[in-house]
C-alpha cells in the first residue's frame, strides 16, 4: 500500500520501527499533494518545502531522540484560521490576505511539543462562515469525490486534504457543523469535541461560545490519537475546561454492548431524503446487532436551532470581527478622507458578501430596542436546546443522526439563497448550540457520493462518542475507501 | 425662582496592578511608546483575554472600602464601539451584572456630614491613547488594557465644593486600601461630571449637561460652579438647556460645548463569551474585607476618642494616609501628648512643606524629631518659644531636637536659685521702675519678665521667673 494512504497510527509505527524516515513520508505526501491538489484546492498557502526541511530534522533525530513526541514526523494540514506563528494565516479572506501572526495557537504549540510537520493552511469559508468554501475570498475548494462539487465548509479545505489522501490528519474549526458536514461530504472521520475541551486560543474567533476546534482523520483510532494531543485546559483561554482528559485511545476496539442509542425522530423527518435516511437507519441496525441498544427519543426544540443560531452566532462575529479596523494589522484601503472612510472603504474592500451580511445581521440583532427580542431570546432557545439534549441523556447514552440532509451538492448550487445554504447544517447546529461533543464518520454512498453518520455524545464524554464510531468503522471499513482522482 | 444644582460623579480609577487587566503586560507610565503590548493587548485574532486576579482583589477592596455590596455573581460585558486606540473595536467592560452596586461616601460639608450614594463600581480595560500631530495621528496601545474601575456616584452632590471634597475622599481611599495612586496628573483618576438645575424643592431632574475631562480637583469646582451660573442663566430667561457634553477651558474658566455632533451611541453591549461569569465566594470577600487597613472615618473616630483630638484635627490628620502614617509614627514614639504632636504637625509642619512644596513622606522634619520636640517641652526642657525655634533649625538641618537644644545651649533654665540671682542683678539696675511697681503701677512686671528673658537669651522657664518675681517684689 502507498504510503499516503496509510493511518497516522501506521506512518508513526513505521517511523518509531524505523522502517521509514520522517522524510520519506513527507515526500510521499509531497507527491501525492503535486499529483491532486491541482485538482482539489484544499491548501491556501502550501508548505512542501518547509515541511520537508524540517523532516529532515526529524531524520536526524529519529537516530539522536530517545523521547520522541506522539506525532514525531506525522504532516498535518492546518485549517487557515488557526493561528501559525510567522506563517500567513488568512481566514480565507482579503482583510488578512497578507497577516503574519507573531505568535501560535495552543493547539499549534502542543502539535510542536509532539513533534508533528505542518504541511501547510488549508482553505475554508471566509472567517468560517459558510458551508461549501464558496465563501473563501480566494478560490473554492473540490470535493474529492466529484470535482464539481463543493467539499462542505466552513472546514472544506482540510476535509478534503484528508479525503484525497495529501495528509492522513488535519485539524480545522466547527462553529454549527464546520467540521462535520465537510467530513460527511468528503467521507471521512470529522470530529468536534465539546466545547472547552480544546483551547481556542489562536482560533480565530468566529462566534467565540460555539467556535471549537476539531480533527479530521480517515479513521476513528487516528482521531482519538490527536485528541489526546490536543485536549486540556489552556491558561490564556478563560472558556477551556479543567476537566481531566482520558486517554482516548482506550475507547478503541471496545466493545458497546448495551450503549444506549437514542434515535431523535425530528432529524428523520417526512422530508428527509430516502437514501439518506436508510442508510443512516440501516447503521442504527447495525450498532442495535452488536449489542447496543437503540431508544426511539424526541428533541422537539432542536427545530428553532437555525433560527437561533443565526442570531447568536452572527451577534458575535459581528463584535469579534470589529477588530479588523485596517489600524493594527491586514488590509487598510489607500485612499480615504478621514478616518471614518478608512473604516469604511477597509472593510467593505476587506470583507467578503456573506462576512458583511452575518456583521450586519448581528449588529442588528445587538442593537438597543431589539436586543430582548433576538439575542436574549435566541439565548433562552439556546438555553432550552441544552436542557432537552441533558434530558435525553438521562435515557440514552448516544444520540444518532445524520450529518447532513443530503450529499455534497454541486458548486454554485446554493450560493443564490442564503437560507438553503444555512439549512444544509440543520442537523449539526444544535450540537454546537449545546457545547456537546459529536462526530461525523463514513456510512455509505449515495450516488457514488460519501454519506456521513453522526453521533452526538454528552458533555465531557468524547470517549463513548470515539467508542461506538470505531466500532461502526471496522464493520464497514469505508475508510478504507478512496476517491478515485 | 431658586434653584437647587443636581450633580453626579463618573470616576475613573486605575488599579496599580503590575500586570493588564486580561494579559500579562506591564503596567507602566511613560514607557517607549508600543512596548508594553502583546497578541492580547493588541487585539491579534485569536488571542483571548484572561482577568488579572489581582485586578479583580483590588476592584472588591475598593468596593468594600466604599461599603458597597460586592455581587457574588457579576458578568464581563462587551461594550462595541469604533475608535483607532480601542483595538478590539469593543472594550471588555461591565454592563448589567457590575461587581459592586449601593456603596456610600461621607463628606463633611461647614462641619455637617453629607452621604454621596454610589450607584455601582464596576471593572473594565482602560483604552490606548490617540495621538495627533500635523496630518497623522499616531497610536500608542502601551496603556490599552489597563485595569479600570468606574465609579458612578448618585446624584446626591449639590456644588462644585461637594464634589471636590467626594474626589478627594474618593482618592484618599484609594491610597488608604493601595489600589490606587489615584493621581489626576497622571491620569489614575478621571472624572466626567453629569450636571442639572431644578427648581428647589422639586424631585424631579432637570436636563443634564455632561462635562468631561476635567484634569485637577480644583477644576472639576470650577466647572461646577461655572456650570452652575451658566444654566441658572439660561433657566431664569426662561430658556431650555440643552443636553450636550460640555468640555472645561482652564484659562477662562468656563465650559464650552463640544460639538454635540456626537450622537447617542448604540454600544450594542452583550456578555463577553470569552470571559466566564466572575463567581465570588462569600468567604473571599469576607477575607478581603479583614484585610482592609483601618479607613479615614475610622482612623477620625479613633484619634478622637483615643487621643481626644478635636474633630478638626483628626479630620486633617487623616485626610491624607501619609500624613496619618507621620502622626501615628511619632505618638508611637512619644505617646503623653499626642494633642500636642497633632498641633504641631498641623499648625508648623503642614504650612511648612506646603510652602516648601515638600511631601510629608519626604519631610525633612521626621516624626520622631517631632515626638523629641515636644517631650522637650513636656519635660520643662525647652519654652515653646524656643521650641519653634528648634523646629525652624530641625527643618533646616533634620538634625535632632535635642542635638540642637544641646549644640545651642537652647535648655530652659528652671534653677531657682540661678533665676533668683539673675534677677536679683536685674532689679538692682533698675531702682527706678522697682520703685514704680511697688507705688502701684503692677503693669511694669512685664518689664521684668522682658529684662529675665533678654539676659537668659529667652532660655529661663517664664513659670519659675515669675514666682520668684512676685517672692521678691511681694
Amino acid at each position: 500500500m502507498e504510503l499516503w494512504k496509510k493511518s497516522l497510527k501506521e506512518i508513526s509505527e513505521l517511523i518509531n520501527s524505523k522502517e521509514i524516515k520522517p522524510s520519506e513520508v513527507v515526500e510521499a505526501f509531497i507527491r501525492r499533494t503535486e499529483e491532486v491538489e491541482p485538482k482539489i484546492n484544499s491548501y491556501i498557502t502550501f508548505l512542501g518545502e518547509k515541511a520537508l526541511e524540517d523532516a529532515r530534522k526529524k531524520d536526524e533525530e529519529l537516530v539522536k531522540k530517545e523521547n520522541r513526541g506522539k506525532l514525531f514526523g506525522i504532516p498535518i494540514a492546518i485549517k487557515d484560521n488557526i493561528i501559525t506563528k510567522d506563517i500567513k494565516t488568512t481566514c480565507a479572506s482579503k482583510i488578512l490576505e497578507n497577516f503574519i501572526p507573531p505568535y501560535n495557537a495552543t493547539v499549534i504549540e502542543r502539535l510542536e511539543k509532539e513533534d508533528f510537520i505542518l504541511t501547510g493552511k488549508t482553505n475554508l469559508d471566509e472567517f468560517a462562515m459558510g458551508s461549501s468554501t464558496e465563501n473563501s475570498a480566494f478560490f473554492t475548494t473540490k470535493n474529492p469525490w466529484d470535482l464539481e462539487r463543493v467539499p462542505g465548509g466552513s472546514s472544506g479545505g482540510s476535509a478534503a486534504s484528508v479525503s484525497a489522501g495529501l495528509v492522513p490528519v488535519a485539524l480545522g474549526s466547527d462553529t454549527g457543523g464546520s467540521i462535520r458536514q465537510p467530513a460527511s461530504f468528503c467521507g471521512v472521520v470529522g470530529f468536534k469535541p465539546t466545547y472547552g475541551r480544546v483551547s481556542r486560543y489562536g482560533l480565530v474567533a468566529f462566534a467565540s461560545s460555539l467556535d471549537q476546534i476539531g480533527t479530521f482523520s480517515r479513521s476513528v483510532e487516528d482521531t482519538a490519537i490527536l485528541m489526546n494531543v490536543i485536549s486540556g485546559k489552556d491558561e490564556k483561554d478563560s472558556t477551556s475546561s479543567d476537566r481531566e482528559v482520558p486517554d482516548f485511545t482506550n475507547f478503541i476496539g471496545k466493545d458497546i454492548k448495551g450503549i444506549k442509542i437514542g434515535i431523535p425522530k425530528e432529524f428523520f423527518p417526512e422530508t428527509l431524503d430516502k437514501e439518506i435516511k436508510e442508510i443512516i437507519l440501516n447503521s442504527a441496525k447495525q450498532l442495535e446487532k452488536e449489542g447496543a441498544e437503540l431508544v426511539e427519543i424526541s428533541l422537539p426544540t432542536s427545530k428553532y436551532s437555525i433560527e437561533a443560531y443565526y442570531i447568536i452566532a452572527p451577534s458575535e462575529a459581528s463584535s469579534n470581527l470589529a477588530r479588523y479596523d485596517g489600524v493594527r494589522y491586514g488590509y487598510r484601503a489607500e485612499d480615504y478622507k478621514d478616518l471614518e472612510e478608512m473604516y469604511s472603504k477597509t472593510r467593505d474592500r476587506g470583507f467578503g458578501a456573506e462576512v458583511k451580511r452575518r456583521i450586519m445581521l448581528g449588529t442588528y440583532a445587538l442593537s438597543s430596542g431589539y436586543y430582548d427580542a433576538y439575542y436574549l431570546k435566541a439565548q433562552k432557545v439556546r438555553a432550552l436546546i441544552y436542557l432537552e439534549f441533558m434530558e435525553a441523556f438521562k435515557k440514552v447514552d448516544l444520540i444518532l443522526t445524520p450529518t447532513t440532509p443530503d450529499v455534497a451538492f454541486k458548486i454554485g448550487e446554493k450560493t443564490d439563497n442564503p437560507i438553503e445554504m444555512y439549512l444544509s447544517d440543520i442537523f449539526t447546529v444544535s450540537v454546537n448550540m449545546a457545547g456537546l461533543p459529536a462526530i461525523s464518520i463514513p456510512a455509505g454512498f449515495k450516488n457514488s457520493l460519501p454519506v456521513g453518520l453522526q453521533l452526538i455524545g454528552k458533555p465531557f464524554d468524547e470517549g463513548t462518542v470515539l467508542q461506538v464510531a470505531d466500532r461502526f468503522e471496522k464493520i464497514n471499513n469505508y475508510n478504507l475507501k478512496f476517491p478515485n482522482l | 425662582m431658586e434653584f437647587e444644582p443636581v450633580i453626579g460623579l463618573e470616576v475613573h480609577v486605575q488599579m496599580s496592578t503590575n500586570t493588564k487587566c486580561f494579559c500579562s503586560c506591564k503596567v507602566e507610565f511613560g514607557a517607549e511608546p508600543n512596548t508594553n503590548v502583546c497578541p492580547v493587548c493588541l487585539g491579534m485574532p485569536g488571542s483571548l483575554p484572561v482577568l488579572n486576579k489581582k485586578a479583580l482583589e483590588y476592584a472588591i477592596k475598593a468596593s468594600l472600602a466604599l461599603n458597597c455590596k460586592v455581587n457574588e455573581l457579576s458578568v464581563f460585558a462587551r461594550k462595541n464601539y469604533f475608535y483607532p486606540d480601542l483595538p478590539k473595536g469593543y472594550q471588555i467592560s461591565q454592563y448589567d451584572k457590575p461587581l459592586a452596586t449601593d456603596g456610600y461616601i461621607d463628606i463633611k460639608i461647614d462641619g455637617k456630614t453629607e452621604r454621596i450614594r454610589i450607584h455601582r463600581l464596576h471593572m473594565e480595560e482602560d483604552a490606548g491613547k490617540t495621538i495627533h500631530k500635523g496630518k497623522y495621528s499616531y497610536v500608542d496601545l502601551n496603556r490599552a488594557g489597563t485595569p479600570l474601575m468606574e465609579i458612578v456616584s448618585e446624584p446626591d452632590i449639590r456644588s462644585g465644593l461637594g464634589a471636590r471634597l467626594y474626589l478627594e475622599k474618593l482618592r484618599n481611599i484609594m491610597r488608604y486600601i493601595g489600589v490606587s495612586n489615584a493621581d489626576m496628573e497622571k491620569g489614575q483618576l478621571r472624572c466626567d461630571v453629569n450636571i442639572s438645575l431644578r427648581p428647589k424643592g422639586s424631585d424631579k431632574l432637570g436636563t443634564k449637561v455632561e462635562i468631561k475631562n476635567i484634569n485637577s480637583f480644583r477644576f472639576v469646582q470650577k466647572a461646577i460652579e461655572y456650570e452652575i451660573e451658566r444654566q441658572k442663566r439660561i433657566l431664569k430667561k426662561g430658556e431650555k438647556i440643552i443636553q450636550e457634553t460640555r468640555l472645561f477651558d482652564e484659562k477662562t474658566g468656563k465650559t464650552f460645548s463640544m460639538r454635540s455632533k456626537e450622537e447617542a451611541h448604540d454600544y450594542r453591549y452583550f456578555p463577553d463569551p470569552d470571559l466566564i461569569p466572575v463567581r465570588i465566594t462569600k468567604e473571599y470577600i469576607q477575607e478581603i474585607k479583614n484585610s482592609l487597613p483601618e479607613l479615614p472615618d475610622e482612623k477620625a473616630e479613633r484619634y478622637i476618642k483615643e487621643y481626644k483630638l478635636t474633630e478638626y484635627d483628626a479630620d486633617v490628620l487623616v485626610a491624607d494616609k501619609e500624613r496619618a502614617k507621620y502622626f501615628e509614627e511619632a505618638i508611637s514614639i512619644y505617646s503623653k501628648s499626642p494633642k500636642s504632636i497633632a498641633n504641631w504637625i498641623i499648625n508648623e509642619l503642614l504650612g511648612k512643606l506646603n510652602e516648601k512644596n515638600i511631601a510629608i513622606s519626604d519631610s525633612p522634619v521626621k516624626p520622631s524629631h517631632i515626638a523629641e520636640l515636644v517631650e522637650l517641652i513636656d519635660s520643662g526642657d525647652i519654652s515653646t518659644k524656643i521650641a519653634k525655634e528648634v523646629f525652624e533649625e530641625v527643618f533646616k538641618t533634620s538634625k535632632s531636637p535635642k542635638e540642637i537644644v544641646e549644640e545651642k545651649g537652647l535648655k530652659q533654665v528652671s534653677d531657682e536659685g540661678e533665676i533668683r540671682k539673675i534677677i536679683e542683678e536685674i532689679l538692682d539696675k533698675h531702682p527706678k521702675e522697682v520703685e514704680k511697681y511697688k507705688a502701684g503701677n503692677k503693669k511694669i512686671m512685664g518689664f521684668f519678665v522682658g529684662q529675665v528673658m533678654k539676659a537668659t537669651k529667652g532660655k529661663a522657664n517664664p513659670k519659675v521667673v515669675n514666682k520668684i518675681l512676685n517672692e521678691i517684689l511681694g
